[in-house]
């Protein structure tokens, strides 16, 4: 077997191809056209899937006739497996026990061909021609490959949101003409794609040949200049941030909202798990404490206290920062893999306590507690998405700007010292006990200050709201942007929680995507989208010694 | 001897201690004050513990995973619970199947054993497939990135199976030979319950004795002590951890269908509080200690069916079922707090190697 790579990566990529079609993503997809009438994003899937395992034989065979002979066999074996998955549909009704193989799925991948054969034929045909591309893509010179693949992605990227875009550019008089010839019925129009396409490579080309010489060139700018660059960038893109909702309008706005109160989340577990190192599982557990502490001292509903937000929020990030402590003391002295069950558990119990009848007379059982009033600010109310982003915008910034600061401090070090390994720093006069609960502290502080701003975005709170796919996705959101880094949990929300929000139909998969993601991340870049430096340098550091290893190396080389 | 012992306990102990204590304080009150009401009769109590002990059998069946797999990876598997899910509810397409045939009605002991047969044999796929394309490639990885790996591996696994076989309960068919009750002297058992403990009964035996007696049992012990004596001595490293997650994987098949049985349905979020309870259950009998599991279970699940009547009703609590997840976990926490060594276990919560 492993004389024909081509052979064994055929064989595990036909499987995965014949489980993406059968669990329905495929067919799902298919609502989206990316160039009109040509291709469609479910068939860019397919076909992506495919080139990509298509490379990976080539590129292991360092391309050339071999290299390129498996490419194409694999390539060959992986659309006959769907193939044969076609054919057996015409036999058996699959449908009986695989809920989503569906005729239109077969539809789709006959490549809506009435004949079967003719179908079948296009399908290998189309096996054979991504196994090509592959190939030949292992082949081409470095510059090329990256053009090329930069230019692609953006033209599917550009394909796919074009029910968010599109709208965007039609209100702004010249846009709206670039607009017209972009798009057209449900896609990108042929010239449009083309366009796009011959566009963006040659700005990639452009980049990659004299990016390095712009960057030489700012380097070497005189400090008073170079400052002046730096401020006018701030300045930039704190004016960007301040008109963004009323450039991309209510729906967007509200996407943004979701992913800055993720942001603030993030960026409270990130002090946990990023900075200090302990996995926890229950974060939701501080989202709903902070929204049930809102809740209960201003909503008229239940009446206790009918305070106004800004006398509220304080109690509720210090409800917060005292459950985190709470949570935190029992299991001090357990290892990563306990306190993640520890907390999973503590998490499920809050839950488990709200929804509770015992304790519906203060809380609201299943029903929630609603009429939550609406932050005001001398006299200004934040009321829409559009009014509620500055509230979030404000809250983002102070906890980035909080969790930079401490990141350097001397508090910050601490964490990191016992995130590497707590008995070194506690021989380095590190007070392990007070370091973890002020990490617990802080950061259910954090995401408290999220909950509190989301009861109020949300007008009422109910326990389902907080279940354990949210601490999941705020896990998914650091890990993918890279633990530990700041700037990664940005880059992480927008990527994991903003595109779903876009892409509606993705919403069904998405916690599928997101383990998918978390496995492959683990596997191939532990230090995630936008790591941290020293983590970074960290996870490699042998791979400059000894050539090829993999992340896991390191830690080997520790132990 | 004061001057001593304030010096050997933090503030940290005595919030610990202060928690432990009010938790039993209130645990002995409540049941006091449910025994001294006499709200239940006898017969009652014998039904919970029935309950229990069936409930408690499957979750010894899915811990002697976690456990098993813990003891050679010092991993916890956390998508041991998907293991767990997709047994049961691929074997639900068979059992329809000899439902709507009727082989159900006629064969009921067959049609068993081949929704057995077909359950472990899912899971066990799974669990190797799990292995050797998710936790392989992470041996001697930090420890936070092969955890992270199987949360993840569980909630792909979770919306793969949803995606496969739709989002909604299905109802498992209801055996007819398994229907009523059985009187054994003073106790009125109902049969499935019987089926249900008798099966993890004799499960935990033939596992345990597989593990005590066989060479690869032997094996598999000896790498869980020290993979590179393990090595060393000609003993496949990889192929013993292979067949760990084999045993796991056919023991979490045998018990969904147990829990399928028990509970007439199957979903494709079934395996996650299961998969916690056992979980909390491995850690109560001591974490690698294959006993301790079953005892665990067992205990665990006696637990939950009567804590909530015994405890929660005399402290005055309305619908005491509906937190009596949260009795597990309160149990968990106090097991953490008291006795991270589990029952039988030797002292592995705290950090080591």
């Amino acid at each position: 077997m492993n004389r024909f790579p081509g052979i064994k990566y055929g064989l595990i990529g036909g499987v995965c191809l014949v489980i993406l079609s059968i669990i329905g993503m495929v067919e799902a997809f298919n609502q989206r056209e990316i160039v009109s009438e040509v291709i469609s994003m479910g068939q860019a899937l397919l076909l992506t899937a495919a080139a990509f395992i298509a490379y990976l034989p080539a590129a292991r065979a360092g391309g050339g006739t071999r290299g390129l002979a498996a490419s194409v066999s694999s390539g060959l074996i992986m659309m006959a497996m769907l193939a044969l998955l076609v054919l057996l549909s015409t036999v058996v009704n699959l449908r009986q026990v695989f809920i989503n193989a569906s005729p239109g799925l077969f539809q789709i991948l006959k490549f809506q061909q009435e004949d079967l054969w003719v179908g079948i034929g296009l399908l290998l045909l189309a096996g054979g021609l991504t196994g090509l591309t592959a190939g030949l893509l292992v082949m081409t010179p470095d510059l090329l490959r990256r053009v090329v693949i930069a230019a692609l992605t953006t033209v599917v990227m550009v394909g796919t949101l074009q029910d968010t875009i599109s709208p965007i550019f039609a209100e702004w008089g010249p846009l709206a003409d670039i607009n017209d010839l972009l798009y057209e019925g449900n896609g990108l129009s042929i010239p449009g794609a083309l366009g796009l396409f011959i566009a963006v490579a040659a700005a990639a080309a452009a980049w990659i040949l004299k990016g390095q010489a712009i960057k030489g060139r700012v380097q070497s700018l005189p400090p008073v200049s170079r400052r002046r660059l730096n401020m006018a960038l701030v300045l930039l893109g704190g004016f960007v941030l301040l008109v963004l909702p009323h450039i991309l309008g209510l729906f967007l706005s509200e996407v943004l909202t979701i992913i800055g109160l993720y942001i603030m989340l993030g960026l409270g577990l990130n002090i946990i798990i990023g900075f200090s190192g302990m996995l926890d599982l229950g974060h939701v557990a501080y989202f709903a404490i902070g929204s049930y502490t809102i809740a209960i001292l201003t909503s008229p509903e239940l009446g206790f206290f009918n305070w106004n937000f800004w006398q509220a929020l304080p109690v509720a990030i210090a409800a917060g920062a005292v459950t985190g402590v709470l949570i935190c003391t029992p299991v001090l002295k357990m290892r990563g893999d306990y306190l993640a069950i520890a907390t999973l558990g503590f998490g499920e119990i809050i839950r488990l306590f709200v929804l509770s009848d015992f304790l519906r007379p203060w809380l609201g059982g299943a029903q929630g507690i609603g009429k939550i009033p609406k932050v005001e600010l001398f006299g200004f109310e934040f009321g829409t998405p559009q009014q509620v982003y500055y509230l979030i915008l404000a809250g983002c910034l102070l906890i980035g700007f909080i969790a930079w600061r401490l990141r350097d401090s001397r508090l910050g070090r601490s964490w990191m010292a016992v995130r590497e390994d707590e008995d070194v720093a506690q021989a380095m006069g590190i007070n392990l006990v007070s370091t973890k609960l002020k990490a617990f502290a802080v950061g259910a502080g954090f995401s408290a200050l999220s909950g509190a701003i989301f009861a109020t975005k949300l007008g009422s709170v109910y326990p389902h709201s907080f279940n354990i796919m949210i601490s999941i996705n705020i896990l998914c959101v650091i890990i993918v942007g890279g633990i530990g880094s700041i700037p990664g949990v940005v880059v992480g929300a927008a990527a994991l929680v903003g595109l779903p929000e876009l892409l509606r139909e993705f919403a069904e998969y998405r916690l599928l995507v997101y383990g998918a993601v978390l496995v492959a991340m683990m596997l191939l870049k532990p230090e995630g989208l936008w790591p941290e430096v020293t983590h970074k340098r960290e996870l490699h550091e042998s791979e400059n010694d000894s050539g090829e290893t993999t992340a896991a190396e390191p830690a080997r080389n520790k132990a | 001897m004061l001057q001593r012992l304030k010096e050997r306990t933090s503030a940290t102990d005595v919030i610990m201690w202060l928690l432990g204590g009010a938790l039993v304080t209130l645990i002995i009150w409540g049941s006091t004050v449910t025994l001294i009401k006499g709200t239940y009769s006898t017969r009652h109590w014998l039904d919970f513990i029935i309950f229990g002990l069936a409930q408690g059998s499957i979750y010894a069946l899915i811990a002697m995973g976690y456990t098993m797999v813990y003891g050679v990876l010092r991993m916890i598997n956390f998508a041991h619970s998907e293991v767990f899910m997709s047994g049961p509810y691929t074997a639900y397409f068979f059992a329809a199947y000899f439902y709507q045939s009727g082989l159900l009605e006629t064969h009921p002991a067959i049609s068993l054993i081949l929704i057995f047969i077909v359950s472990m044999a899912t899971s066990t796929l799974i669990a190797v497939l799990l292995e050797r394309i998710a936790y392989r490639p992470l041996r001697g990885a930090p420890r936070l990135v092969p955890l992270i790996t199987a949360i993840g591996a569980s909630f792909f696994l979770q919306y793969m199976f949803r995606g496969f076989y739709g989002s909604g309960f299905q109802a498992y068919p209801v055996i007819k030979a398994l229907e009523g009750p059985m009187v054994l002297g003073p106790i009125h058992i109902l049969k499935f319950q019987a089926l249900v403990i008798a099966a993890a009964a004799f499960l935990m035996v033939a596992l345990y004795q597989f593990v005590q007696r066989t060479k690869i049992g032997k094996a598999i012990r000896s790498v869980s002590e020290d993979k590179e004596a393990s090595a060393l001595m000609g003993i496949d490293v990889d192929r013993m951890i292979t067949m760990t997650f084999v045993i796991g994987g056919a023991a979490a098949g045998a018990a969904g269908v147990l829990y399928a049985l028990m509970f007439k349905q199957v979903h494709f979020f079934m395996g996650f509080i299961p998969g916690i309870k056992a979980f909390t259950a491995a850690v109560l009998g001591g974490i690698g200690n294959i006993p301790g599991a079953m005892l665990g279970g067992i205990f665990l699940g006696l637990v939950e069916s009567i804590g909530p009547s015994l405890i929660l009703d005399g402290l005055g609590i309305v619908a005491p079922y509906q937190l009596k997840d949260a009795i597990a976990f309160t149990l968990l926490v106090l097991i953490l707090i008291f006795r991270p060594t589990g029952i039988l276990g030797e002292r592995l919560a705290v950090k080591k190697a």
